[in-house]
């Protein structure tokens, strides 16, 4: 604890006797700016919050049923599995700013009939998109580390494939991943602000506008802190689960 | 009345041959111990029969002459029906930990037989009871021992009402004080009149319960017949090896 003191104080020392600290200060910690944007970047931040409370739930629903797609066997299923392994693929490796970008510029340009037009509407797509690609691969993950024997032991007492996954591979599949779940849920978070490119008014689009107009730029730290508020206790459950279901692994032994 | 007619069943893994041409019948209501090393062929066997190994040759047939007759090493033969007429419990237990006990037990009539979720849960906890684990119904499977877990693991193979149930070294894994009170389950399913096919390494056990003892050496029934004579007069000298260095 001392250490920590110690080690807080030296580096408020260092940053306060630079020769640019009078500025920062006044450029990025300004009280009177705080108050000025901080009611205003909350209300725009209930937009992040929508865009994740729709976007998460699509994205377990989706990426779990393309994992037990990739996971499937049998040879009829080839062209399914085939398509599933592509959209990973490609969604894995294109940056999600980007596909914000092609979505929410790219569907609208296309002037479809009966497609909304609305950049929230195509940036959470593109988020849903992205996410399900890598949550996908973590479901896929946690499939795999269901022992065999499990698998064996419910074909063995007459269920059949599909129910051997729903009721024993799937159920415990899930309990494996939750702490890797929560932690892209904390990242998803975060990357509402991504959508910002497209110019809806979230939090990281109202902290431009009133940055640009005071040329101050207290709004970004008080926009980072609304994230961290939010994202803190998330990340403090995650590890309290990832804590519990270790001390619930040791105490388990063979099963 | 034969259960199961195995005639000249072959089974390879990657061009190595477990099983070299074994003919056996399970008689209805008899106890058929299989004795062995490990890597004689007693669990591949096992599970030939129960359809978790397909066979590369020769046939194992369900209630021969019958009309419930199934060939189950016949191709496009629906396994999943097999499997509910033949028990197995495995060395590992292999019990779900996710779910409780009582719904280990319950999953397979509900969800293959279609029993009602009343009367399967009814029907579990006699079972249960029956081998002393009804006040262990609502527990988690990480809550329970080693014997407790290979009693549940036996009732949930039971709840299928089985034709005839296969036991695959079910005591291997047991710290040798539990090894009794499943041996004991196993006595009670064989006083009830079930058939039972068992790979073991208990040898008083075989003695005390087997109606028939094969002794199995490189994939080949080597010896078989009355426990008395498998165990205490063998034939060949294989058997008598085996026989002195597994009873030390």
């Amino acid at each position: 604890m001392a250490s920590l003191v110690v080690f807080v104080v030296v580096i408020a020392v260092l940053v306060g006797s630079t020769p640019g600290w009078p500025v920062v200060r006044e450029t990025f910690f300004n009280a009177q700016q705080f108050g000025d944007s901080l009611p205003g970047l909350l209300e725009a931040f209930w937009l992040n919050v929508r865009i994740f409370l729709v976007a998460e739930p699509i994205i377990l629903v989706l990426s779990l049923g393309i994992a037990i797609v990739r996971t499937l066997r049998a040879p009829v299923l080839l062209p399914l599995r085939l398509v599933a392994t592509i959209y990973v693929d490609v969604f894995r490796g294109v940056p999600t700013i980007l596909v914000i970008f092609l979505l929410g510029f790219g569907v609208p340009a296309l002037r479809l009939q009966g497609v909304p037009n609305s950049p929230v509407f195509w940036g959470t797509a593109a988020l849903i998109l992205s996410y399900s690609a890598y949550v996908a691969e973590v479901f896929r993950a946690g499939i795999g580390s269901v022992h065999p024997s499990q698998r064996m032991a419910a074909r063995s007492l007459g269920l059949s494939t599909w129910q051997t996954n729903r009721y024993v591979v799937i159920p415990q599949a899930i309990r494996n991943v939750v702490p890797p779940l929560l932690n892209d849920f904390i990242s998803l978070q975060k990357d509402t602000a991504l959508v910002a490119v497209l110019g809806p008014v979230e939090i990281l689009r109202q902290a431009q506008i009133d940055a640009s107009s005071t040329f101050n730029y207290t709004p970004y730290v008080v926009a980072a802190l609304i994230f961290i508020a939010l994202t803190i206790p998330m990340t403090r459950f995650a590890d309290w689960v990832q804590s519990r279901m270790a001390r619930r692994q040791r105490a388990g032994g063979t099963a | 009345m034969s259960v199961i007619e195995i005639g000249g069943v072959w089974k390879s893994f990657e061009e190595l041959p477990v099983l070299r041409g074994i003919d056996l019948t399970i008689e209805s209501h008899q106890a058929v111990v299989l004795i062995g090393a490990s890597g004689s062929g007693k669990s591949t066997l096992l599970r030939c029969i129960n359809g978790l190994e397909t066979v590369d040759a020769g046939s194992i047939v369900l209630a021969p002459r019958t009309r419930e007759e199934v060939d189950i090493s016949a191709p496009r033969v629906d396994m999943d029906a097999v499997r509910r007429r033949i028990g197995i419990v495995f060395q590992s237990y292999n019990l779900f930990p996710h779910l409780s006990v009582l719904d280990n037990v319950t999953l397979a009539p509900r969800k293959v037989a279609g029993v009602r979720a009343e009367q399967a849960t009814d029907e579990a906890m006699a079972l249960l009871t029956r081998f002393g684990l009804g006040d262990k119904a609502g527990e988690y499977p990480d809550r329970l021992s080693g014997g407790q877990s290979q009693r549940v693991a036996i009732v949930r193979a039971l709840a299928l009402q089985p034709e005839v149930m296969l036991f695959d070294e079910i005591t291997s894994a047991l710290d040798p004080l539990l090894v009794g009170e499943v041996l004991d389950a196993v006595r009670e399913l064989k006083a009830g009149g079930l058939t039972l096919v068992m790979a073991t390494h208990e040898m008083g056990f075989a003695r005390d319960v087997a109606d028939q003892v094969c002794f199995l050496r490189d994939g080949i029934v080597f010896e078989q017949g009355l426990p008395e004579q498998v165990l205490g007069d063998p034939q060949r000298p294989e058997t008598r090896e085996f026989l002195a260095r597994i009873l030390g």
